[in-house]
Formats: C-alpha cells, structure tokens, sequence
C-alpha cells in the first residue's frame, strides 16, 4: 500500500485539503460505532479525487466532515491550512438531486446562494450557469417538472454559481438511470476541466471513480481507513476498453474485494 | 383523454344528481311523516327568502365571518411563529408541549363559560373560542412542518452562508409551507365550526345566534335548518378558496396533483 502512495500525481500541486489522524466514533443507544480510523489523505489544489467504497462503509462521513457538517471525535482536516470549524460558501457539497429546492424555479435555485451580489451582477451569472448547464428554456420551470438528471444538473450549477474552489459530491448520479449516469460524468469533467474546481466524489461505483478521478481512494471496511490510493494515470477523454483501463479497474476490484472480503 | 378521467359534464352531474336525491329524500320524508315541526325543503327555501327580505341575513353571515376572520387571523399571527420556534428549538418544543397536549383536547365549546367570565358576553367571548380552537393545529402543524425539513436542506442552507435566522427564512418555512397550508386549512374549518357555537351562547348576531333564535322565537325550524344550509355552504367556500393556496406554484411540490 505504501508503494502506492509513493506515487506522484501527474500534476505537481500545492495541497488544497489535509486530513490528519481523522477519526469519528458515534455514540448511539448506548453504542458506540467507530466509522472512520486514523485516515490521513492529502487531496492537491484543482484535483479529482474518489473516495470509493461499499455503501456504508463511512465514506459519506468523512465527505461531511470535510464539508464541515459534522465534528470529528479525533484528528483534524485542514483546507487552506485552516481547520475546517464548518460550512463554508467557498465549500459547496452537493446531494443527490434531492438536494435542490422545489419552492424555487431553476433561476431563483441557481441564484440561492448569490444574495450578496448586486441584482444585475446575480443575473448574469444565473444566465452563465443555466447556459453551462444545458438549462436553457427551462429558467422558470420548478423542479418538480425536471427529469433527475436535469435535477442534478441544475444542483451542481447552483453549487458553481457561487464560485467555490471545492466541490463535495456525495454519491450525485446514484439515483440516475445508466444513460443519464454517463452522460452527468462526461458533463461533470467538462465542468471540471473548464473551472478547475478540487472535487472530492464520493461513490461505490468502481467504473464511475476509475473513468473520473485523478487518483482513487480505496476505503476498507468500517471502521473506514484508507486501503490503497490508486492514481489514474490515463488522460481524458478516457478510453474505458484500453489495457491500462482494464489493468487500473480490475486492480481495485480485487483490492476492495480484500479490504471487504467480498 | 383517458378513460379514468371523468367527463367535464359528469363531474358535475354527478354531485348535483347526489345533492338533488337528498333533497328529494327530505322531501318525501317529510311527507310520510307527516311531521308539523320538521320543515320540508320548499318551507326552508321559503324561509331563506324571507331572511333575505328582512335583510338580516347578510348582517348574521358578515358578522359570523368577520369573528372568525379575527379568531383565526390572530391564530395564524400568533401560532405560525410560535410552530415555527417550537419546530426549530427543539428543546422549547420539549418543555412546553406537554401543556399543550392537555390544553388541546379540551373542546373550544368546553371554554365558553370560561371565555363569558374573561371577556362578557360579547363579540371577544366569541372570538377568543375561535382563537383557541384554531391556534393548536396551526401550532401544531407549524411546529411538526419544521421538524419535517429534510435535514440536507438545511446543510444546503448553512453550506451558502446562511445566517441562522435566513436558513429559517428562505429554507426552512418555504420548506414546511406546504404542511403549514394544510394545517391552516384544517385550522379554518375548525373555526367555522366554533364560531356557530359560540354565536348560540355568546353573541346576539351571526348565523349561530340566527339558529337558536329561530328556535327560541316561535320554533321557526325552517329557519333553522336554513341557516344550517348556510353554514354548510359557506364553510365549503371558504374551503375551496383555501384550496386555491395550494396550487400556487411555490408550494405545489408539496401537494399531490389531482387533477
């Protein structure tokens, strides 16, 4: 596992977010659940990081904590160098599609977290995202009426208009059917690849995290640890039938099958 | 078009020939009976068109709607902020709820005695039962509304730089909007329901006074069962315009579409 780490990511990049002896303990009805041990990770400024591994295996929590929504029992991540205390505007997590607001239209969503900006200001990046997206035609429709993939679209360009340097996707296209799922990924690296934003995506899918990421972190299972982190060295667009695909694939494949006795 | 779907002239022929059949039950009831007191549907028409000439009637509806206009605008005032703290806190919610939950079975109607010492025999008497019965669903479903918002939407919230008091504001109550109407609408058919019995006991005008009077002063029962009419249909469109709230696009999302 050491050897993996060992590795350089391909671009030289300044550290963007540091976890340090990470660990989270639940106390629960009398239990107590340890759900993270001892992770250490160093995620570079501008890059596609995967936190992969089984439903339930905690690596939802550890996305929380980084986005600041929960305190750790043990360790500390910083961002910036600064400790994470909370959520932060810079910082934006995105849910699944669930996370959008359905009392609000597509514009009045995309602008949420615009507040501060003067009106015209606030328009114009609406206009931008809702263009970048793909939403056009569709400002005042409310999200009741979007298919899930608009829905998580217009989730992630709420997220963007902000103008966050890290995004936190918990899981985004799982509730998508396959097709959908294809395309949000190769719309998500297009985003990506014009805005540059550090994007920490959370999945358990082996395929989804080896066709997105710069590097992949394998979890074990819970109490979660980092098991191997794996670094995608195959330029995009990524040719999902090439050896070096195949070999980087069926690698984690047999690694969470260790880490998950599966 | 679908086969479900009803034909626009059989969703109103339906209900009318429904509503046509009771009346003609009534009527014929009336006949076998042979009853002297009960009125048959023609003597309640007839009664309803003297009420109308004597141009009392609109008087008695103004005065019944403007006690529940009063009871229930300040039950909304007071009960949504106050659902909507204990929804938010929930350790208020813990502390007070219990008093709540033996004030709220006790029937507005159980009150009146109470209400004739605190403010006479009068229109606050009335309005104040009205109050009482629409302030704990309105509480009640502000307060259970808060607690039902999805916690990720209020993560979403603090995640723009939300200040606490906007995460409620442009959050959590849009949020809980829908079951908050819903609690509202149940809260109004509360207070006209109240406002009847109040009008019998406290007040001496209103369709609830126009009842009991109409006993009282020459067993007028045609009248009676007149102003019961009244009430029913009133009470249905003052429902329907409710309904109306919950087509408003902002809070659609929360209802199911039946149309």
């Amino acid at each position: 596992m050491s050897v993996m780490e060992t590795f350089v990511t391909p671009v030289a990049l300044k550290t963007k977010l540091c976890a340090e002896h990470v660990s989270m303990v639940f106390h629960r009805d009398g239990k107590t659940t340890e759900v993270l041990n001892d992770i250490n990770l160093e995620v570079g400024d501008g890059e596609f990081l995967c936190l992969l591994g089984p439903s339930g295996c905690g690596k939802s929590t550890l996305l929380s904590a980084m986005a600041g929504f929960l305190t750790l029992t043990g360790g500390h991540i910083r961002i910036d160098g600064e400790v994470v205390r909370g959520p932060d505007p810079r910082r934006i997590f995105v849910f699944q599609e669930r996370g959008v607001f359905p009392w609000l239209t597509v514009d009045g969503n995309i602008g949420f977290g615009l507040f501060k900006l003067p009106r015209r200001e606030r328009e114009r990046r609406i206009a931008h995202y809702v263009k970048m997206v793909g939403l056009q035609g569709f400002e005042k429709t409310y999200p009741p009426e979007l298919s899930g993939g608009m829905k998580q679209r217009l989730e992630v360009a709420r997220a963007l208009a902000v103008n966050p340097d890290m995004l936190f996707l918990d899981e985004p296209f799982g509730a998508l059917d396959s097709i959908t799922r294809l395309i949000m990924r190769g719309e998500l690296l297009r985003i990506w690849e014009a805005e540059r934003k550090t994007i920490i995506f959370v999945t358990h899918d082996i395929d989804e995290a080896v066709q997105l990421a710069d590097r992949v972190v394998v979890m074990s299972a819970r109490p979660a640890s980092v098991q191997q982190i794996v670094t995608i060295d195959i330029p995009h667009p990524r040719d999902i039938s090439s050896p070096r695909y195949l070999e980087l694939r069926d690698g984690i494949f047999k690694q969470i099958g260790l880490a998950h006795r599966i | 078009m679908t086969i479900d779907q009803p034909r626009r002239w059989e969703r109103f022929f339906w209900p009318v020939l429904v509503c046509a059949l009771l009346l003609a039950l009534w009527h014929y009831c009336v006949i076998w009976t042979a009853t002297r007191i009960f009125p048959s549907p023609l003597d309640v028409e007839r009664g309803l068109a003297e009420l109308l000439r004597q141009n009392v009637l609109w008087a008695d509806i103004g005065d019944s709607l403007r006690r529940v206009a009063i009871g229930f605008g300040a039950a909304v005032l007071l009960g949504v902020p106050l659902g909507l703290m204990f929804g938010w806190y929930p350790a208020a919610n813990q502390v007070v709820n219990p008093a709540m939950q033996i004030i709220r079975p006790i029937s507005p109607i159980a009150w009146i005695p109470v209400a004739i010492i605190f403010f006479g025999v009068g229109d606050n008497a009335a309005i104040f039962l009205i109050f009482l019965g629409a302030f704990f669903p309105i509480v009640v479903s502000c307060t259970d509304g808060v607690s039902n918002v999805p916690s990720i939407s209020r993560r979403a919230g603090r995640n723009f730089g939300l200040s606490p008091f906007h995460v409620l504001a442009k959050v959590v109550f849009p949020a809980a909007l829908p079951q908050i109407i819903v609690g509202l609408r149940i809260a109004l058919g509360i207070a006209w329901l109240v406002v009847v019995a109040a009008e019998m006991i406290a007040v001496d005008s209103g369709l609830g006074y126009l009842i009991i009077d109409s006993r009282n002063s020459g067993k007028r029962y045609d009248l009676v069962v007149a102003a019961m009419l009244l009430i029913g249909v009133i009470g249905l469109a003052l429902d329907l315009a409710f309904r109306r709230l919950e087509k408003v696009k902002s809070v659609r999302w929360g209802f199911r579409d039946e149309s």
